[in-house]
């Protein structure tokens, strides 16, 4: 039952990290709640579907298939979380401008949501097809065991939840005005530490060189196993033995997400009368 | 024109073909998974070159090869099997194991 519940767990932390994020960064738009259960409904109903073709995947693609599969949500996730970032320093800036005036509620439901909640979908899709295809496991094997597997995934469920949320609660305790700008940095970094956990599935299916196979290796000082080197992992892409390759992505992913911010971003200084 | 677009055919089949190619350059090594452990438990292969690592799993539970030294971790559902690509290694010993059932599913690589 421990065993499950730590299993579990680490699956359902990764999604509740992304899911807390994506909740600060959307504070006090309207409908936002709509969008991000969507997304995590939607990813749960995904979720399923990819256990029940578990195994059709795993040997797709002479072998690779799931790293292939892998690889694709992680980058679809990164794209999606550089557009929020992209949409929200442009118009972020008037925003805060019209917060004061019009009432934030009208401007700010304009906001690309649809992107936070495919973020979402596709986090819990990937997380979560792992539990489904886990505990369906040991309850097809063992069917004593099925109350004790049920206890223990229960626990796992509910501990990475309570992480997710005293995140996303911490997050809060930001005041608004900085709010924007600290879950613009998060999301920056979530985005690299997707990218370079979708290079590792690429160097792992042979389609991409280790470009330096262990550049450091931090392991002996914070594992990834550990409860914060998990929540590093996840929050900043902390990786205690990186392939070469695994921190080109991560630059790269910080660099082409920064600049596009910068071009796009920067509106004219147009004179706003104070 | 035509042969604009046979060309840039050309270079796109060929590029595959050389995926294809170091795909298949890599030497092939098996392990089983058979309640809930790995056969063979240890497996020798050569340093300095890329592994073609294909993981079959016997059993009708899902299990996840899982290596921190050797940086992978993947997931063989029930009754299937998936490649893994390694290397080249240095010479030394790598542990693994199986997420799933880490009391019983050991197992390590001597990179020769
Ligand atoms: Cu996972």
């Amino acid at each position: 039952m421990l065993a499950t519940a730590i299993i579990v767990f680490r699956e359902v932390i990764e999604a509740a990290l992304v899911i807390s994020i994506v909740m600060a960064a959307s504070r006090g738009v309207p409908a936002r709640g709509w969008w991000i259960w969507g997304g995590v409904g939607g990813g749960l109903i995904a979720a399923c579907v990819v256990a029940v073709f578990a195994d059709t995947l795993a040997e797709a693609a002479s072998g690779v298939g799931q790293d292939l599969f892998n690889a694709a949500v992680l980058f679809t996730a990164v794209a999606m979380l550089g557009w929020h970032n992209i949409w929200m320093q442009r118009h972020g800036r008037e925003l805060a401008r019209e917060m004061n005036q019009v009432g934030k509620a009208v401007v700010s439901g304009e906001r690309p949501l649809y992107a936070l909640a495919i973020v979402v979908g596709l986090a819990v899709l990937r997380e979560g097809s792992e539990v489904v295809l886990f505990l369906y496991g040991i309850a097809s094997a063992d069917e004593s065991s099925a109350g004790s597997m049920l206890t223990g995934g229960v626990i796992g469920i509910s501990f990475g939840t309570a992480v997710g949320l005293a995140i996303y609660y911490g997050l809060l305790r930001i005041p608004t005005r900085h709010l924007f700008r600290a879950t613009s940095w998060l999301i920056l970094f979530l985005a690299a530490g997707l990218a370079s956990q979708g290079a590792a599935y690429l160097v792992q299916a042979d389609l991409l060189p280790p470009l330096g196979r262990e550049v450091w290796n931090t392991s002996d000082w914070l594992s990834e196993d550990s409860l914060i080197g998990q929540i590093l992992h996840t929050l900043v892409g902390y990786v205690s033995r990186p392939d070469g390759v695994q921190i080109l992505f991560y630059l790269a992913t910080i660099a082409i997400i920064a600049s596009l911010m910068r071009l796009f971003g920067d509106e004219p200084a147009r004179p706003v009368g104070h | 024109m035509q042969n604009r677009i046979y060309s840039g055919r050309f270079i796109v089949l060929s590029a595959l073909l050389m995926v294809c190619g170091s795909v298949s350059a890599a030497e092939n090594y098996t392990l089983t998974i058979k309640e809930h452990r790995f056969e063979p438990e240890e497996l020798e292969v050569p340093a300095g070159r890329k592994i073609k690592l294909i993981v079959k799993n016997e059993d009708s539970t899902p299990e996840e090869f899982e290596s921190r030294s050797l940086k992978r971790e993947k997931i063989i559902p029930g009754k299937s099997q998936a490649t893994i690509f390694v290397g080249p290694l240095d010479p030394g010993t790598y542990d693994f194991f199986g997420e799933f059932h880490e009391e019983s599913a050991k197992g390590r690589i001597l990179a020769k």
